[in-house]
């Protein structure tokens, strides 16, 4: 992975002193709440209901062990000992003191790690295909691109006071794992007539209280282009961006208001200016990242493993995790492992210290020692022998981290909601619950089949309900907690935004609502159709009406 | 307000009229660009130094044709939040090639200086109270910056590569 050299740590060292002295200045009272609030926030540090909460970026998800002991540490030592995974891609933490923050921001610069825009309104760290690098059916490594823009954003001078947030997320791979449609900027890799890789960039796409999908402004940017390209985007936006109405002020609402023909016409504009200039990146520093991003020392295996297809057969517990968490690798011999962080009863995404370093270890001994963050919430481990993979799922299980859950609908995306959150309207994390009891039988799951259910606890939908197949939303109604239903969402290369059942159901009805949904499903599928397939074939109605005639 | 040119406290000697009706009899002005706009000529024969304030929702192409005359082109920050300015002033320096002073008024916060000195600024309206101070603390937050600006200071990639 990415290792920082001299100037890279420089400036995250600058950045950790940078804000000491700010926390001091806050503390002594210099500095006003509102003045320090921007500089709090593009140090990830939020003020939340019970406490501060500190967001932790892992850049495009990466990471090695060492810095997932470090966060365990610093979860142990300035948390209640554990943290939250979440969409995207980040580490949060829950309790935490001000004082104590320019400590951990020190803690995290020991192992190449920050907080730097994980908030406020600047270029967000960067997400990416949680497989890249490793997928069967990637193009192109996502992720020297994806450093290139994290180096790009960092403390930009023209683009730290945007309107509001700004989120890219990239992929290497035509299938899309990593929701780039609903980014301010998506990208997807394509490779041109000449066979040179470049990306398809997309724009105005995001959740939130107007959900949209991301329209293409440039079917391909070549890869050395890229920064260029961002940039006049970035400018447009910044300069035209709307600043009256913070509802108002994400790109996608520039781009609708101003008519994606026009908009690409003012990026274009800029880009002829820009293009060639000096953020052209030199072939050599995309071989220098590269090489980074270089494969590990693969042993030469067999592409199936006997040993593999025996333990399967033997055990059919380790058959099903096979079945449902694994992931073809490009390597032969070796296979990719998901980790769902969703075990049942638990909230999504939450994980303790101890199981921090517990798979830390797991990472080392299975997978040189790297990990990847998902925007599901859950964990990978990429670089798995086959050979040895009922070995780790044995370790897995003692960990109580091998539920057999992914993709299907025990492994739910929630937002903290209203356990945590300043702006909940209802509690996300206690349905999301609720419902992975409820479908805890793997066998059950597996029959209703691949499908992903999102809730978030408010209209903001961090839990990216809106493109959930399922998507659940908490709503206040007079103060009572209800909870909207959502069909047909998808986050993937053909994304659409779920369509709203009807009235919402109180908290203590969602779940049968959920379960109506799928058994109602149950009975419309043919052969081999998804929840989504049979949803965009047959609609909302049928759906509909089991939810609402029978009460 | 205190006028702050990189390190040091300047005198301003620029009266601003912004607003106003008429223009002062002499020295040195700043009018807005509506004012530059019908005035021209008359702000030129006046023999004294000129500026041009601009609001964050002014095209800084606007003045293209005139940046050679003027002294002054101040960019206001209405709140420190608003960052248009910031784009302004590259497009500024670095697309219409402007040379003179570029002024940064209105919200101007000491701990976005660094940011404004690498996009062009060269002139902070500052409230503080010891700008000085301020200055060399916020100038020496950040040594290491990945993007190229016109202000020419080396990238992390170009000192990389020893460029
Ligand atoms: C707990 C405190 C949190 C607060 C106060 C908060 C606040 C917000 C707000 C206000 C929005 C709407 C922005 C807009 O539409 O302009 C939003 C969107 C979003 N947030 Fe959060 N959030 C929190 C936690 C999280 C968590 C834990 C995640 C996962 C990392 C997350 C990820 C997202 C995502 C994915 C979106 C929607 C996508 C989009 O930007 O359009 N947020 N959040
Ligand atoms: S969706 Fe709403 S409730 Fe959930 S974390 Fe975001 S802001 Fe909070």
């Amino acid at each position: 992975m990415y290792r920082y050299d001299e100037f890279d740590a420089e400036l995250v060292n600058d950045r950790a002193e940078q804000f000491r002295r700010q926390t001091a200045r806050r503390i002594a009272g210099e500095l006003t709440e509102e003045q320090f609030r921007p500089l709090r926030l593009m140090n990830g540090l939020y003020l939340q209901l019970h406490a501060y909460m500190l967001r932790i970026n892992v850049p495009y998800g990466v990471m090695s062990s060492r810095q997932l002991r470090k966060l365990a540490q610093i979860a142990r030592d300035y948390d209640k000992g554990y943290g939250h995974w979440t969409t995207r891609q980040n580490l949060q933490l829950n309790w935490i003191q001000l004082q104590e923050t320019p400590d951990i921001l020190k803690e995290l610069a020991s192992v190449e790690m920050h907080c730097i825009q994980s908030s406020g309104n600047c270029i967000r760290n960067t997400t990416a295909d949680e497989y890249a690098g490793v997928a069967a059916d990637e193009i192109e490594d996502p992720r020297v691109y994806a450093e290139l823009i994290r180096q790009w954003s960092t403390l930009h001078p023209e683009f730290s006071f945007l309107p509001r947030k700004f989120k890219i997320a990239l992929t290497g791979s035509p299938n899309d794992r990593a929701a780039v449609k609903v980014h301010d900027i998506g990208l997807i890799m394509h490779r041109n007539d000449a066979g040179k890789p470049g990306f398809e960039v997309i724009v105005g796409g995001g959740l939130g209280r107007t959900p949209f999908v991301g329209k293409t402004i440039r079917k391909f940017i070549e890869t050395r282009e890229l920064l260029s390209y961002l940039e006049a985007i970035l400018r447009v936006y910044n300069r035209l961006g709307r600043r009256d109405n913070k509802y108002k002020a994400r790109i996608k609402i520039l781009v609708h208001e101003t008519g994606t023909e026009e908009f690409t016409r003012m990026v274009e504009e800029e880009y002829t200016r820009l293009a060639g200039g000096a953020l052209e990146v030199p072939q050599e520093e995309i071989d220098r990242i590269d090489a980074y991003f270089a494969p590990p020392d693969y042993r030469a295996l067999p592409a199936a493993s006997e040993t593999l297809r025996e333990k399967r057969a033997e055990n059919p517990a380790f058959d099903a995790w096979v079945e449902q968490n694994t992931h073809a690798h490009k390597q032969p011999g070796y296979i990719i492992a998901n980790i769902t962080v969703k075990t049942p009863g638990r909230a999504p995404g939450d994980m303790s210290s101890d199981q921090m370093e517990a798979v830390a270890d797991l990472s080392d001994t299975f997978s040189f020692g790297e990990l990847r963050v998902t925007h599901r919430q859950n964990l990978t481990l990429t670089d798995v022998e086959q050979d040895r993979l009922f070995e780790l799922w044995e370790r897995l299980v003692e960990l109580d981290l091998a539920t057999a859950n992914h993709a299907l609908i025990g492994d739910i995306i929630a937002c903290p909601g209203l356990d945590y959150c300043a702006l909940a309207n209802a509690r996300s994390i206690p349905v999301a619950q609720e419902i992975a009891t409820r479908f805890e039988d793997i066998k059950r799951q597996k029959d209703v089949g691949p499908l992903e259910l999102n809730i978030s606890g408010c209209i903001n939908a961090c839990g990216h309900h809106h493109v959930g197949n399922i998507g659940i939303l908490g709503v206040d109604r007079a103060g009572e907690e209800l909870y909207q239903l959502q069909l047909g969402g998808c986050s993937r290369e053909d994304a659409a935004l779920a369509d709203i059942t009807g009235r919402g159901f109180a908290a203590d009805k969602i779940t049968d609502a959920v379960e109506t949904v799928i058994d109602t499903y149950l009975e419309l599928r043919n052969d081999g159709e998804t929840f989504l397939d049979t949803y965009r074939r047959v609609g909302m109605d049928p759906f509909k009406q089991k939810l609402y005639d029978a009460a | 307000m205190t006028l702050l040119r990189r390190g040091e406290v300047i005198e301003d000697a620029f009266a601003s009229a912004v607003g106003e009706e008429s223009l002062p009899a002499d020295g040195a002005v700043i009018v807005d660009l509506a004012q530059w706009q019908a005035q021209r000529d008359a702000l030129l024969s006046r023999g004294a130094p000129v500026g041009v304030w601009l609001r964050p929702d002014d095209d800084p192409r606007a003045l293209a044709d005139d940046l050679s005359k003027l002294a002054v082109v101040a960019l206001e920050f209405p709140a420190f939040t608003d960052g248009r300015a910031y784009s302004n002033a590259r497009i500024l320096r670095e697309q219409l090639s402007y040379q003179g002073e570029l002024r940064a008024v209105g919200d101007v916060l000491l701990e976005q200086l660094h940011f404004m000195d690498r996009v062009g600024f060269d002139v902070f309206e500052v409230r503080s109270e010891d700008a000085v101070q301020a200055w060399k603390t916020a100038s020496a937050d950040i040594d290491v910056w990945y993007q190229p600006t016109g202000d020419g200071r080396k990238t992390a990639l170009q000192r990389r590569w020893g460029r």
